[in-house]
């Protein structure tokens, strides 16, 4: 019943005309709930595709539970997955359709099993229908069973939420999350959703163009991103690139554009140097007076307040620092409405604890996330990203 | 007829009580009402009439109405063993064309979807033959199946066939020339349902642990049901009255003649319009049970 270790030893898969994914090394323990997190085109579902051997890998081998599968075919491999389209078959029943990879193994009762998974998704009274009678949520569900029902070692999802309206992605992802910890199968997910990959899964990977960029926790991502991608692709970040003035004690001072930007050496992957450093934007706080400069404190500006926007728990403003280019600042909304207007001058601080430092500089092209996954965080996260390149630059 | 038994369904949902623009749906209709009425009714009354009428005492070829229905009985008592031939060549032949337009149709529809450029001209190879009279085809095949072609001559050198037999004029002749004649009107069919098929079911299958060959029967072959029953009635139907192939000017012979050879052979030899009238009758009949038997057995609607 427990799902099975997953392992990718080396993993190369090329296309005709280009290497969806490169030398890949990845390890995911059994009964995680794993999550691939990426833009479209980053390998993530090609990833997925190869394990459920939909395709075959280039170079690489792949282990589920120790034994290497990398031969066989889809069919011999203890594997299911939820398809981003959902592939039911329309020509059987909700029932037959879960039915499906029980009758195929032969396995005893499938009708009663089919019933057992329809229940645990809450659509038995829907098993004579047809899929296609369906909303998209009972369709997604659906697919859920017919995997989950098989008991498989690993079950791999793709995308099975990008279809549904965000209310009820909200109420599927709790739904896979209780599924998951009752079945205690192997889950691996793959999105490009940051939010769904954080909120569900115990592990994230972010992927960016066929290789793994940060892997870990979602906490431990998110407040502490090793490369300029995660940074921003993973919430979003404000970003700083300068070299270093000052390495003493436990910190170090970046000289950022004349500001001075002291980060925790043990929050910093580098040193010496050009290096990037950043910040998240609710970690920022939002002054109209200069305060005090303190050691543990970092302060920017002053700078205007560019642009404000309210979305109810919290509000987004953007800050246009001379030199240092457009910052991010979230404030929850403590007090009713903004507190600051556009035009305002303000000065920025965070607890220099907040700060990490990158791996790597940030690279125009690497940073930004598509357009169409985050219309609303969209060209905010770009213009940070214009603002720090403005930096290196 | 296999229009009829399909759009049976659809008039049926249009019958909501007094729609407002009823009218011009009804004015859209009407030539093709009309159309039905001059070219299928008034012939099908007509010929109803004609098959029981009785001989004419004075005149050879004249014929007075009459209700003389025994004329069905003598056509089936004598021609029965023509009639039966016609359905099991034309089923014989429904079934070649399907085992061999089926991997056709596959190929072109999924395998090759890749590549439009090389499905395209697959599709024109399919369609060719249209281009040439189909009654010069059949001449061609009997040219090629001829006692001194290189078919009967080669197998006779191979001592597949004794010196003293032939191809043209045999049952073997007849059913491959049907065969041959309606595989495009089974490929094409076959062709829309297959090029719509959408592959993820058929990851989806393998990922749910069928091998080929049960995606094959548990997925593909029941998506394409619908091209599977329209193939089968556009060659059974018109093979069942065939005249051409089985005509011994063309592949047929006396041992191999069809229903429609004998229809042919009363109305415009014999002149003896009352049998050949019953015979296209009974045949009509027959086709029409047959038809509405295995539309219902297979179930389409559940698939379109």
């Amino acid at each position: 019943m427990a799902g099975a270790d997953l392992e990718l030893v080396g993993i190369t898969k090329r296309f005709p005309g280009f290497t969806a994914i490169e030398n890949l090394d990845l390890v995911i323990p059994a009964g995680s709930f794993f999550a691939l997190l990426g833009p479209s085109g980053c390998g993530k579902t090609t990833t997925l595709r190869l394990v459920a051997g939909l395709e075959d890998p280039t170079a690489g081998r792949i282990l589920i539970g120790g034994k290497d599968v990398t031969q066989t075919k889809p069919f011999q491999r203890p594997v299911n997955t939820v398809f981003q389209s959902y592939a039911l078959f329309p020509h059987m029943t909700v029932l037959e359709n879960v039915a499906f990879g029980l009758r195929r193994r032969r396995v005893s009762d499938p009708i009663a099993k089919a019933h057992d998974a329809l229940r645990l998704v809450e659509l038995d009274h829907l098993a004579a229908r047809r899929p296609q009678q369906l909303s998209g949520g009972q369709q997604q569900r659906v697919a859920l069973a017919r995997a989950v029902v098989n008991e498989p070692a690993l079950l791999l999802l793709d995308e099975p939420l990008g279809a549904l309206d965000l209310k009820l992605r909200r109420q599927m992802q709790l739904e896979l999350k209780t599924i998951q910890t009752e079945v205690g199968l192997t889950f691996v997910h793959v999105t490009h959703d940051q939010e769904e990959a954080m909120t569900m899964a115990d592990t994230v990977a972010v992927m960016n163009r066929g290789r793994i960029e940060q892997l870990g926790a979602p906490e431990e991502l998110y407040e502490l991103p090793k490369t300029a991608f995660v940074a921003n692709f993973l919430g979003q970040s404000n970003l700083f690139t300068g070299e270093v003035i000052e390495s003493a004690g436990d910190t170090i001072a970046v000289d950022v554009a004349g500001s001075r930007i002291v980060v925790p050496k043990s929050r910093a992957a580098r040193h010496s140097g050009t290096v990037t450093v950043g910040v998240r934007p609710e970690k920022l706080s939002l002054l109209t007076t200069r305060p005090a400069s303190t050691a543990a404190q970092n302060v920017i500006g002053a700078g205007r307040v560019i642009d404000v926007s309210f979305s109810g728990v919290s509000t987004q403003y953007i800050v246009e620092i001379p030199a240092l280019g457009s910052m991010i600042v979230f404030a929850q909304n403590m007090v009713f409405g903004p507190v600051v207007d556009r035009g305002a001058e303000v000065w920025l601080s965070w607890t220099v604890d907040h700060g990490f430092g990158l791996e790597d500089l940030p690279d125009a092209t690497a940073e930004q996330s598509p357009d169409d996954l985050q219309p609303l965080h969209a060209t905010h996260t770009g213009s940070a990203a214009a603002g720090s390149t403005k930096i290196s630059a | 007829m296999a229009i009829t038994a399909f759009t049976g369904v659809a008039t049926s949902t249009d019958a909501s009580p007094r729609r407002k623009k009823s009218w011009v749906a009804l004015v859209l209709l009407l030539p093709g009402l009309l159309y039905l009425v001059l070219f299928f009714i008034v012939p099908l009354v007509s010929l109803v009439i004609t098959s029981l009428q009785v001989p004419s005492p004075t005149a050879f070829g004249q014929y007075d109405t009459a209700f003389n229905w025994q004329t069905y009985g003598v056509v089936i008592s004598t021609y029965g063993t023509q009639i039966l031939r016609s359905f099991l060549y034309a089923l014989l032949a429904t079934i070649f064309a399907l085992l061999f337009s089926y991997p056709l149709a596959y190929f072109i529809g999924v395998k090759v979807r890749r590549y439009p450029i090389l499905q395209g001209l697959m599709l024109v190879l399919v369609i060719a033959p249209f281009f040439i009279s189909f009654l010069l085809r059949t001449l061609a095949w009997k040219a090629i199946l001829s006692d001194d072609g290189v078919v009967v001559g080669g197998l006779k050198a191979l001592s597949l066939m004794g010196s003293q037999d032939h191809l043209t004029g045999t049952p073997v002749a007849v059913v491959f020339g049907l065969t041959y004649n309606f595989i495009p009107f089974m490929c094409l069919p076959l062709y829309t349902t297959l090029e719509r098929l959408d592959v993820r079911y058929l990851e989806a299958s393998n990922d749910l642990y069928a091998g080929t060959f049960e995606t094959f029967r548990k997925v593909i072959l029941p998506l394409s049901l619908p091209g599977i029953v329209s193939g089968t009635l556009l060659t059974f139907i018109p093979a069942t009255g065939d005249y051409v192939n089985a005509s011994s000017e063309f592949l047929g012979g006396a041992s191999s003649t069809m229903v429609g050879n004998v229809i042919q052979s009363n109305f415009l030899v014999q002149l003896n319009y009352p049998v050949a009238a019953a015979l296209s009758i009974i045949l009509m009949a027959i086709i029409l049970v047959i038809v509405s038997l295995y539309v219902k057995r297979s179930g389409t609607d559940d698939l379109v």
